[in-house]
């Protein structure tokens, strides 16, 4: 029984939790409000109350349970080992059969939808984005801000649509002279649409390491925008489709850059498809073979050290909340960046605190966002380095808005994109 | 139900987005950490930003009626923050400042939602230290802590919240606000109603700010681990590390039920045969640190401990504070009700206390794990149960009332530092006898005389 499926599958987890209130030292949704329902435990009393019948799932409590950016921190300092990131799923998914998906997110963000629509802004070119966003000069990143409020503020910096996919750029097969591997690269949509760049980086680094990379066309989106918010139905149907389109054309491992992607495939899919054996197999057997790019590099491949080059950076890290606490990976980036010469790491404050970004959570939350953005702005400010490293496209973009917004000069980067400039660098030479 | 007139009074003083009214909110006011304690939904929830709209609100209270109950981050194990009459939580988490940091009088003045890490992390950087550290130091309020007066691991040498507040502002039951108390150490003018307000539990009046004394950080500390094979030989080593004039900072045992517990859940490499273990923490200036130490270490051997380690480093020390750290964790993940007491004895009862513990476990079949502050006498014997069982919860109380039976025999106290609240209103004629709790009876009503403020909490109103 998945979380996905039933309220009932969390009753023993409910149990384990003894209301000590110790979540309250990390969430970063009731360091801002300081109200009780924006802690896990008040997210657990709330569905015990529903379990219970003392209370019906109404809209304002789906509200409720969206106070949440998943961003499992209260696992990680729960005594109990209180798992509230079932919890809080589950309790999304009941919210959606009972009242259907909030509103917000209906607009443009099930992730069908989300995608069809990134297809026509790619399609109509510039158009689109010269009617909504504004764009904003700067050096190195294509970034624009909404022109009009579309109930997500104007604050917000968005980076540009790419001028073309990432997956239109590249060959379903990227060959290279002696293949040591045939690995799979799953580039998720921010990567797609946004921020080819990364993707681009990759695929580099992948095949300066002699690895053949597959892109299948087939692939789609994660399904993790909706399946956090409840929608089962539409998770389930794109896990199926990413198995299918990576099945046909195979491989030895799989990557990913995002860390959405990641736990789609390592864990996600799995719990999905478990009522479907023929798919529940086919997910675990990708789950095992699934690698974020960081943990690729360092745990199954281990990349190539000779013919790195100088890169002069002052970096800080920001641990994704679904890499660090959702895969466990947090060593693996901070190696790579350690061993690019030229780079020094510098640690932020707190670089595991969510930055606030949570899909969509900032859209349904702007404001609580960009609070919870703020903060993890004035930590990269204390820092003083020039760059900021992360593992996640999505922080990426939040990490971007906070430091532009503030008026930082401070490049966000992914690991990836500095390793590749490492590589280029060790050419030049 | 609250008129509506009162809300729209609320609402006027506090604006609309400080005054909770859904029930999905009001909710998760109804409980607080206490164990097996039923729950009740407040009508209202407030959380003003001043004293002044604390006063405010208070009158409206007193206007039409409404039971107060001040909360601050509800970690409270005695139910203290339960509204049991509905009517109003009062949440004291926008008062969040540090207000003062006076490094010539060496007091901070702060606001009562500051949480007490946070003015540790601040204090900390003059190289100053604010000694009480509940177990939940990260998560709990400068005012509960003082409504409470928590005590935690420092105790022995330092002793406990109330030895640190030095100056209170206080909301009245009829919305006046008074000031007690300052940045002197000396003062003797009228009652002394700081030290009255300390652990009052909120019933006797609301604190809207706090001055407390700071000291001077450690400069060094240094932890040692002993294990006994007796119960009896570990308490008399307690007794002789104090004869012989030292005062650790910190003495903590953990019983063998614990141990157990706690080296499966942690790998600390603590003996699965030790009947106890004791771990001590001295600190001060470096040079009697290493002399304390190696006292400690003679003294223990000399009282047979069967193994005694000096931690030699950082990783070392915080390995072995890592068990002690683990010890409620650990336990409360065996089963999923943790009943958590707080009995005190004199020092010298401990292993009587422990022995005792196992006693009534014994008789009434359940599993009681014993760890806590054996330097102060604070033990806290928890006992892992499940809420669902009926007959187990009902052999629960029984051994809860014999538990506080025993330590008051011995010449204890029914709580050493998690307050009476609800939890343990009935038994408090056991310890003050019934002229006793009328004289509480009597401070209350002088204060509160229409049980305005947290009704339902210590003193019994009939
Ligand atoms: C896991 C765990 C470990 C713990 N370890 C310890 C420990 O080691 N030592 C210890 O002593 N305690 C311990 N406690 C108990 C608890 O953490 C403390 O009592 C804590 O100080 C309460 O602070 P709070 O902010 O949560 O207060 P709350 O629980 O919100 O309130 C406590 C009481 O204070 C009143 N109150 C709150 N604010 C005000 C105010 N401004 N004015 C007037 N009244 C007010 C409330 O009405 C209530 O009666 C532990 C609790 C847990 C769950
Ligand atoms: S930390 Fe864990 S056990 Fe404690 S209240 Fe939060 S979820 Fe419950
Ligand atoms: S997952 Fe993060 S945001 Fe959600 S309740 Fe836990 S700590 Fe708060």
């Amino acid at each position: 029984m998945s979380v996905y499926n039933s309220l009932d599958s969390i009753t023993e987890e409910l149990h384990k939790c003894m209301k000590c209130g110790n979540c309250m030292a990390v969430c970063p949704i009731y360091k801002e409000t300081r109200q009780e329902v924006g802690v896990a435990r008040g997210k657990i009393s709330l569905v015990e109350y529903l379990l219970s019948g003392e209370i019906e799932m109404t809209e304002r409590l789906a509200d409720r349970f969206s106070l949440c950016t998943t961003c499992m921190a209260c696992n990680t300092n729960c005594p109990c080992g209180v798992r509230f990131d079932k919890i809080i799923l589950a309790a999304r998914a009941e919210a959606v059969r009972k009242k259907g998906l909030h509103p917000v997110k209906k607009i443009a963000f099930t992730a069908l939808k989300m995608q069809r629509m990134f297809d026509f802004g790619m399609k109509t070119g510039s158009l689109f984005q010269g009617v909504a966003l504004k764009h904003v000069p700067h050096k190195s990143d294509r970034i624009a801000r909404m022109r009009f409020d579309i109930g997500i503020g104007t604050d917000k910096v968005f980076p540009m649509l790419a001028s073309k996919t990432l997956r239109s750029e590249f060959p379903e097969v990227v060959k290279v002279k002696n293949p040591k591997m045939r690995v799979a690269f799953f580039t998720g949509c921010m990567i797609n649409y946004f921020y080819t760049d990364i993707g681009k980086s990759v695929v580099e680094v992948l095949k300066e390491n002699d690895i053949e990379v597959v892109i299948p066309k087939g692939q789609g989106c994660c399904g993790i925008p909706a399946s956090v918010n409840g929608d089962v139905a539409s998770a389930s149907a794109l896990a199926k489709r990413n198995l299918r389109a990576f099945e046909k054309l195979g491989a030895d491992a799989l990557v990913v850059a995002c860390s959405s992607g990641g736990t789609a495939w390592k864990h996600v899919f799995g719990e999905l498809l478990e009522n479907d054996p023929e798919f529940k197999a086919l997910a675990d057997k990708w789950a095992g073979k699934s690698y974020d790019i960081s943990e690729f590099l360092i745990h199954k491949v281990p990349f190539k050290k000779q013919g790195l080059g100088r890169v002069d950076r002052k970096v800080t890290y920001h641990d994704p909340c679904h890499l660090n606490r959702g895969q466990g990976i947090n060593k693996e980036p901070r190696e790579i960046l350690k061993s690019i010469p030229g780079v020094t790491l510098i640690e932020m404050k707190e670089p595991g605190r969510c930055c606030g970004m949570a899909g969509s959570f900032s859209l349904v939350h702007p404001d609580l966002s960009v609070q919870i953005s703020d903060r993890k702005t004035a930590d990269i400010e204390l820092t003083h380095t020039d760059t900021v490293a992360t593992g996640c496209p999505a922080c990426r973009l939040q990490l971007k808005s906070g430091v532009e917004n503030a008026g930082i000069e401070e490049e966000v980067l992914h690991t990836i994109q500095i390793l590749a400039e490492s590589y280029r660098a060790g050419k030049k030479n | 139900m609250l008129a509506r007139e009162v809300l729209q009074e609320l609402i006027q003083v506090l604006g609309a987005e400080n005054v909770l009214t859904e029930q999905e909110d009001l909710l998760t006011y109804a409980y607080d950490a206490t164990a097996a304690m039923k729950h009740h939904k407040p009508d209202v929830v407030v959380s003003p930003l001043s004293t002044e709209q604390v006063a405010e609100v208070v009158k409206i209270a007193v206007r039409h009626n409404i039971p107060i109950y001040p909360r601050g981050s509800g970690t409270n194990l005695s139910g203290g923050t339960i509204p049991t009459k509905g009517g109003m939580v009062l949440s004291m988490l926008n008062l969040n400042k540090i207000l003062e940091i006076d490094q010539d009088n060496l007091t901070a003045t702060v606001q009562p939602g500051v949480i007490i890490q946070a003015l540790n992390d601040e204090v900390l950087k003059l190289g100053l230290l604010y000694p009480p550290d509940p177990g939940t130091v990260t998560t709990a309020t400068m005012g509960g802590s003082l409504s409470e007066c928590s005590g935690g691991l420092r105790g022995l040498k330092y002793g406990v919240t109330k030895h640190y507040i030095m100056g209170l502002q206080i909301v009245l039951a009829n919305g006046e606000v008074i000031r007690w108390g300052g940045k002197t150490v000396k003062n003797v003018t009228g009652y002394d109603l700081v030290a009255l307000f300390t652990g009052a539990e909120g019933t006797l009046g609301i604190v809207t700010e706090i001055i407390v004394k700071l000291i001077p950080s450690p400069e060094a500390r240094k932890s040692i681990l002993a294990v006994f094979d007796d119960v009896d030989k570990a308490g008399k080593a307690i007794a002789s590390i104090i004869r012989n004039k030292i005062i650790p900072a910190t003495l903590e045992i953990m019983d063998n039920v614990t141990i157990q517990t706690v080296e499966h859940f942690v790998h600390a490499g603590l003996p699965l045969d030790a009947e106890a273990v004791l771990l001590i923490e001295v600190d001060g200036y470096k040079e009697v640190v290493e002399r304390e130490a190696v006292l400690v270490e003679q003294i223990l051997k000399d009282e047979q401990a069967v193994e005694v380690k000096i931690a030699k480093d950082d990783k070392e020390r915080d390995l072995l504070w890592l068990a002690r750290r683990s010890a409620l964790p650990a336990l409360a993940q065996k089963r999923p009700t943790t009943v958590l007491e707080d009995a005190t004895v004199p020092r010298s009862k401990i292993p009587d206390m422990l022995k005792a513990i196992r006693r009534i476990a014994d008789k009434h079949n359940l599993n009681i794990a014993t760890f806590g502050h054996a330097g102060d006498g604070n033990l806290h014997p928890t006992i892992l149960t499940d809420e669902r069982d009926q007959d187990e919860m009902k052999r629960v109380h029984l051994a809860v009332d014999e538990i506080f039976q025993t330590a008051i025999s011995l010449g204890g106290t029914l709580s050493g530092e998690h307050g009476i609240g609800i939890a343990k209103m009935k038994y408090l004629d056991w310890e003050f006898g019934e002229a006793g709790v009328a004289a509480l009876r009597r401070i209350k009503e002088a204060l509160d005389p229409n049980y305005l403020l947290n009704p339902g909490k210590i003193v019994r109103r009939d």
